[in-house]
């Protein structure tokens, strides 16, 4: 595994690499699932799963530059396959610096605990929906409340899904 | 040229790419264009893997609840059911084929009783990829006839409206999104007000004066008022009533189950119709089917 890792400074933390094309196939099904899931599991639509594989590849990768580009790409994506009143950009900026942030933390701290994946999970979880309420009060002039009730239920169950859904990504790392 | 510190790239970056979309959302709301040609190419990449994803969810949830489900029922049949697994199997895909059939039926129906009224089905192949929006994606699109704007319907009532039209799909606006809204008025008293969605289950009425009497469950229809769909189609029900300044705060129980659509109907028509059926067929004649409708021809 010498070639899948690197050590950085004080840290020695791994920074982790995937099977050839593991990153873009994961990212569309993430996408495809998103939006077919709901359509008869009506309950899924609180899963985000565009943003639990972008928090995923950048705690993996660790990497801010990887981790905020993927972010983007995956946000502005999410945002044209979301119709046209959500506006290109939305979830594109949000997802950017969650997946800034998300390769930052990675790259200080040891992630890999269930404990901790589910605590950085809900936070992230928060932290994205508290920039995509940012967003539409500021830029875009739309009221949007900061907190309810369903964003903690939501955040709470996108973190207990993120456990077991990182344990099935960890598959996808090159040995 | 001034370097940049290497741990500071990464921050540069993110600055870049942020001022970056900020644009693109500037772009967007002051030319009020929605990055069409963006959203068509992943659309079109996107919807035949949402097609074949639908298909295969429906065929796992149809499994699951006419097997899996009442497996533990009863425990007594426990070695009978064993023994006719692969018959319940077939029973199975029968009951998914047949419930298909009645929903079907259903649509056909409806669209036998209103044919003056161009209109097709359409198989919901897809949601919102974002809690953001409230939207459905349809397994039919330009080359089916289908424009922007046209209206959405099933045999229960109203779903909502076109919003983008792509040659082999298309997108729809449902009744509950936050910017979805609809002419209607009460059956009863015959008030007029929009209704629209609030991004939840219920619909709400905004302008129906406090003087006027709403009743529970009172029925609201569309008014034809908006153009998009005709009159007297079901919107929902009321569902809760509540006194406000200067109008009532009425919330109304969709007609149509939003939540789980699997058909839908989409009216191929941008004029006004009229609905025409059985039992009302003294009323003004229905345009030609197909009246007002651009050719069903796909543009490349």
């Amino acid at each position: 595994m010498n070639d899948a890792f690197d050590i950085r400074g004080e840290s020695h933390i791994e920074v982790h690499k995937f099977r050839a094309g593991a990153i873009i196939i994961a990212t569309l099904l993430a996408l495809v699932i998103q939006a077919a899931f709901p359509v008869h599991f009506s309950k899924a639509a609180i899963l985000d799963l565009p943003l639990l594989v972008t928090i995923y590849f950048g705690l993996s990768r660790r990497n801010p530059s990887t981790g905020l580009l993927l972010g983007m790409v995956i946000g502005l994506l999410q945002d044209s396959l979301s119709g046209p009143t959500v506006p290109l950009g939305l979830y594109g900026i949000a997802k950017t610096i969650i997946g800034y942030l998300a390769s930052s933390i990675g790259a200080r701290l040891d992630t890999e605990h269930p404990a901790a994946r589910f605590a950085l999970t809900a936070a992230f979880f928060v932290a994205h929906q508290g920039l995509m309420v940012l967003t539409r009060r500021i830029l875009l002039a739309q009221p949007e409340p900061w907190f309810s009730v369903h964003l903690f239920v939501a955040a709470l169950v996108n973190a207990f899904v993120a456990v077991f859904l990182f344990l099935l990504l960890d598959r996808l790392r090159r040995n | 040229m001034v370097a940049i510190p290497s741990r500071h790239k990464s921050l540069v970056l993110l600055a870049g790419i942020i001022v970056l979309q900020v644009l693109l959302l500037a772009v967007q709301i002051k030319r009020e264009s929605k990055g069409r040609l963006i959203r068509v190419w992943t659309v079109g990449a996107a919807s035949p893997f949402e097609r074949a994803g639908s298909y295969g969810f429906g065929w796992v949830r149809d499994l699951w609840r006419h097997y899996f489900a009442l497996q533990n029922t009863t425990k007594e049949n426990e070695q009978i059911r064993h023994e006719n697994d692969a018959l319940k199997l077939q029973i199975t895909q029968l009951q998914g084929k047949a419930a298909e059939a009645d929903r079907l039926a259903a649509l056909l129906n409806f669209r036998q009783s209103h044919a003056g009224v161009p209109m097709i089905a359409a198989r919901v192949i897809g949601a919102s990829a974002g809690a953001a929006s409230q939207t459905i994606q349809l397994d039919r699109g330009e080359r089916d006839g289908i424009r922007k704007n046209m209206g959405v319907i099933t045999p229960d009532g109203v779903v909502g409206k076109v919003v983008e039209s792509y040659p082999n799909a298309a997108q729809v606006l449902l009744l509950t999104d936050k910017e979805s809204g609809v002419g209607a008025m009460l059956a009863d008293s015959r008030t007029q007000s929009p209704v629209g969605g609030q991004g939840e289950p219920l619909l709400v009425m905004k302008y129906v004066p406090n003087d006027d009497t709403v009743s529970l469950g009172e029925r609201v229809i569309t008014s034809g008022m908006d153009r998009i769909f005709p009159r007297d189609l079901p919107v929902g029900t009321v569902a809760e009533i509540k006194s406000g300044n200067p109008f009532k705060q009425i919330r109304i129980k969709p007609a149509a189950n939003l939540e789980r659509l699997e058909e839908v109907l989409v009216l191929l028509s941008l004029r006004p119709l009229e609905m025409k059926n059985e039992e009302n067929t003294g009323d003004a004649q229905p345009h030609a089917p197909g009246a007002g409708n651009p050719p069903p021809v796909a543009k490349r």
